[in-house]
């Protein structure tokens, strides 16, 4: 798993929104703090899991990672270079490494482009195919990702929504990347179709030596087919575990709260459950509470909670977590 | 006893550009007093197309309720008309949609929105109104609910407005709580409130609920009975257990074998289902599972299976038997 | 990299045999139920034959004889049109003057689509200082009343450029002053569109992806967003026809536009006024031509809107 090496490093990552205010001249009055000081690594040929729920600054977590959005502090490195350091050229052939799949399977293709061209953008900018070469490849993407490779003339809209992520599937790995983040890759998809897109990502994954981000709120989804889990609650970190010993053994009540609330399809089980609901609304990003953010809710919180920020501690075997308590 | 609510043959049509979609194709099922029932089926089984049927909620052109029954309280609800529907929404039967975003007025304040039912359905004053909708936003566990009285819409979080939505649904007690798909866009422990806070008030009021979602996961934690529907059709009902237990219909067995588990992991492949949902704009004949169907036998692709009983309170429709791989 | 076809199910393309209505059909299928938008365009058809094909049955020279023993004649058989106040026949003037008119439509129309493209989508996607300026000098623009502006820009270039020759025909150099002032004096509202749809567009996923591929901003902007704001353009464009033509016509009827001999339905009112009712045939033909033009690239523009309208066009 972890033997060869770290691809990716995560350090202090913080990704604030400014908030602005002014009719001629615009102040800053705020900022919405989407990604507030996040640290990991991603391991060569691991699936790293990246889950909470909405406002946790999952999805902006992967774009700053990717450069989308140029981080407001903190690091990121790829294979050893920082990547903030890195600018227009560079930063470009960077990109043929690293590669994203994104969540709408409508949004994500561009309606008046023909799959052709969706899937062969990589290979022009990166100039890595052009002409024939560039139909061949195409082709054979598409066959890789079990679609017809005779529709490369259609458009978007002539697909489902599971085979347009395939689409969006063969268009990541069209560049030859070593790293892939999928961002919520299958939620827009019905269940019957999640099984498919899953199943191919991970035989793509044994075949192509890639490293994957996976970003989810499907926590069974995400127990099947990540090796490490890291928790985010309000733009930062609170549980970072291999996947069994995250789910059998949470230690930040976030996540005992979060694994709770999953519901599981087994009558007997689910009445017999005792659930952690928790009270309320998750807070505002503008405005974290002070100390541990998950103090406002937490069933166990005390009085430190609130005031001191907690600790990355190691409690053993790669499981980290952010929690004054225990 | 007889049952609350009874669908007999329900058949619902849509007219559109393409053709005619078939969405709701002669289904019939019973509901008795205080029974949590759960519809189940993915996006297009026409089980959204089903209840809004019922409720007399589909806009007729381009959609059209072409044969069936509605018995509630031995009264066909096919057969009123807009103004004695509009007797029984609301009061009766109240409906709680996906997104409470685009179903709560977002120029009226969420108490005038509550209080509306209870004013025209209950005849109360504005005084009585005013009270008796502060106390529903306390019983749907609205903190500050008499100050939140005068706040809008969009002054509220996404499981916040659902569960004012439950409180608009609940103010005239009706009989009836159909939840379509209400925690699909709500986060994992906003969901898990909004359900136990659906079960505590279906404890305190004993009414019915229909709970139509795509996530066998929270069925299996509030029904009691269960139909699954696939391209309109119910395939299989039965009680919870029993379908979770022992699945029937090719189609439920495929399902639940697809999904991963939170509670444990397994090392293998998620089993899949081939092939892509139905196109309910042509339906093929026979029945509509077959292209996907492992179990397909030549009479599937001719005729199309009705429900028939194959155990106590238990019908499935399927001309193969899924245990003995016979029939 | 190695690959094998595993032998795995197609997932159903099979049934992708017929492809569903592409864009285009689906758009003219929606056009077509717009019967005022077919009249429309039907019309438009036999207007453009017939400034075109007219030109075969009459030369110009002979739309600008002028002989003034024959003015002012009611429409005979000789001159089915009639003639205006030097004599000059009426029919032919329509003709070529329709070329001249219908084709500073057009043009003015080009100019407008090019500016306001090109202000509108840089503004749009690059926003900050650039969109503040670009913004900013189009309001400015916007606020100047176009006519007062058309009048004192076409009065001070009108003579200054020579005749040019083109496609065998002879143009005062008023046409081209006129076409760029009102292509230049019009192009604001598309950049105002252009630019709301590129600010709406580039937050979209296509784009986001488009980024993460490396994908250069202009290959961004033209490339991959324009082509997806092409509604706009398409009924701003036709609806900018009429608008160009009648501005050519106000203009030209206030006799600071195109200067004679060239004809154009615009300078023809500006003859006619003097004898709006002893010779109403002087201005009825060149006006109603006017009028009917304007009235079906509206219905047309209508039309396209409604064809051309994203909600409907849900994929």
């Amino acid at each position: 798993m972890s033997s060869n090496g770290v691809l990716v490093q995560v350090k202090g990552l913080k990704k604030h929104f400014p908030i602005t205010r002014g009719i001629l001249v615009q102040r800053q009055v705020g900022a919405v703090k989407a990604v507030d000081g996040v640290t990991f690594d991603i391991y060569r040929g691991e699936t790293l899991g990246l889950v909470g729920e909405s406002g946790c600054g999952k999805t902006t977590a992967g774009r700053t990672i990717l450069q989308l959005y140029r981080p407001t502090a903190g690091q990121v490195t790829f294979d050893g270079t920082d990547l903030s350091t890195l600018k227009g050229e560079d930063l470009r052939r960077m990109r043929q490494r690293m590669q994203m799949i994104f969540q709408d399977p409508y949004a994500s293709l561009n309606s008046r482009w023909t799959i052709s061209r969706i899937i062969g953008e990589p290979l022009r900018v990166h100039k890595l195919a052009s002409g024939q070469e560039q139909i061949e490849r195409v082709q054979e993407l598409l066959r890789i990702v079990r679609l017809n490779p005779r529709f490369v003339n259609r458009y978007p809209h002539e697909f489902s929504g599971g085979q347009r992520q395939r689409i969006g599937v063969a268009r990541a790995l069209a560049s030859n990347p070593e790293f892939i983040i999928c961002d919520e890759p299958i939620s827009a998809l019905d269940v019957s179709i999640q099984a498919q897109v899953v199943n191919l990502l991970e035989e793509l994954q044994e075949q192509f030596g890639l490293t994957y981000l996976f970003i989810a709120h499907d926590l069974s989804m995400v127990r099947h087919i990540c090796t490490r889990v890291a928790v985010m609650y309000l733009g930062q970190i609170v549980e970072l575990a291999e996947k069994d010993e995250l789910y059998d053994h949470p230690v930040h009540p976030y996540t005992q709260a979060l694994l709770s609330a999953v519901p599981v399809p087994d009558p007997p089980l689910e009445r017999k459950r005792k659930r952690v609901v928790l009270e309320g609304d998750v807070p505002s990003p503008v405005d974290p509470p002070p100390g541990c953010r998950f103090s406002t809710r937490c069933p166990v919180a005390e009085e430190m909670c609130s005031e001191e920020e907690p600790p990355w501690r190691d409690v053993g075997g790669g499981h980290f977590v952010a929690c004054h308590k225990n | 006893m007889a049952p609350l609510l009874k669908v007999q043959d329900l058949t619902t049509r849509f007219r559109t550009l393409d053709g005619v979609v078939h969405a709701v194709n002669g289904i019939s099922y019973v509901l008795e007093e205080g029974e949590a029932l759960g519809i189940v089926g993915e996006s297009g089984c026409g089980k959204s197309v089903s209840v809004l049927s019922v409720m007399g909620l589909i806009p007729e052109p381009p959609g059209e309720i072409i044969a069936g029954q509605v018995l509630y309280q031995g009264q066909d609800l096919l057969k009123l008309d807009d103004e004695q529907m509009e007797h029984i929404r609301g009061r009766e039967i109240a409906m709680v949609f996906q997104d409470p975003m685009t179903s709560l007025n977002p120029v009226l304040t969420i108490g005038r929105q509550i209080s509306e039912p209870l004013i025209v359905h209950l005849g109360m004053g504005q005084e009585e109104a005013h009270r008796w909708t502060v106390d529903l936003l306390e019983k749907v566990g609205i903190p500050q609910a008499a100050d939140r009285y005068r706040d809008y819409p969009h002054q509220f979080s996404g499981g916040m407005r659902q569960r004012v939505m439950i409180a608009m649904a609940l103010a005239c007690a009706p009989s009836i709580l159909i939840a379509d798909e209400p925690t699909t866009a709500l986060d994992v422990t906003i969901q898990a409130q909004i359900v136990e806070l659906v079960k505590d008030l279906r404890d305190q009021l004993g009414m019915a609920v229909i709970w139509i979602t795509h996530d066998l996961g929270v069925i299996a934690g509030l029904a009691e009975r269960v139909i699954v529907m696939y391209a309109g059709f119910i395939v299989e009902r039965g009680h919870v257990d029993d379908i979770y237990a022992n699945p029937r219909h090719p189609y439920t067995l495929a399902l639940l074998k697809s999904l991963p588990r939170v509670d444990r992991t397994s090392g293998e492949k998620l089993a899949t289902i081939d092939g892509l949902p139905p196109d309910l704009l042509g339906l093929p004949p026979g029945c509509p599972f077959a292209p996907r169907c492992e179990y397909v036998v030549e009479r599937c692709v001719q005729e199309n299976p009705v429900l028939e009983p194959v155990g106590p309170n238990r019908e499935v429709a399927c001309w193969v038997d899924v245990t003995t791989r016979r029939e | 990299m190695e690959t094998t076809i595993t032998e795995t199910p197609q997932y159903g393309l099979e049934a992708l045999e017929a492809p569903p209505l592409s864009l285009r059909q689906l758009v003219w299928l929606r056009f077509r139920r717009h019967k005022m938008a077919l009249a429309g365009a039907v019309m438009l058809i036999l207007l453009i034959l017939y400034a075109t094909v007219g030109a075969l049955f009459f030369t110009e020279a002979y739309g600008n004889i002028t002989d003034t023993s024959i003015r002012l004649q009611a429409p005979s058989a000789e001159h089915p049109f009639g003639t205006d106040v030097v004599g000059r026949d009426l029919l032919a003037r329509t003709i070529y003057g329709g070329q001249i008119s219908l084709m500073i439509g057009l043009t003015a129309v080009l100019i407008v689509i090019i500016v306001g493209v090109l202000v509108g989508a840089i503004s749009g996607y690059y926003g900050g200082w650039i969109d503040g300026v670009l913004m900013r000098f189009a309001e400015a623009m916007f606020n100047i009343p176009t006519i007062p502006l058309l009048l004192v820009l076409s009065k001070m270039l009108s003579d200054k450029v020579p005749t040019i020759e083109l496609l065998g025909r002879e143009f005062s150099g008023s046409v081209v002053v006129i076409t760029a002032v009102i292509g230049l004096t019009s192009w604001m509202g598309l950049a105002r569109l252009v630019r709301a749809n590129f600010l709406s567009l580039k937050e979209q996923e296509f784009v986001t992806a488009a980024r993460s591929i490396g994908a250069s901003n202009f290959s961004i902007i033209f490339a991959h967003i324009l082509p997806n704001t092409v509604a706009p353009i398409i009924v701003s464009a036709t609806l900018g026809v009429a608008n160009a033509i009648i501005s050519e016509a106000y203009v030209s009827f206030l006799g600071v536009g195109v200067m004679p001999p060239t004809a154009t339905w615009g300078n023809m009112l500006n003859g006619a006024y003097k004898y709006l009712e002893t010779a109403p045939w002087t201005w009825i033909f060149p006006g109603s031509l006017i009028v009917l033009t304007v009235l079906s690239i509206n219905f047309v523009g209508d039309g396209l809107r409604d064809a051309l309208d994203p909600r409907a066009l849900v994929e």
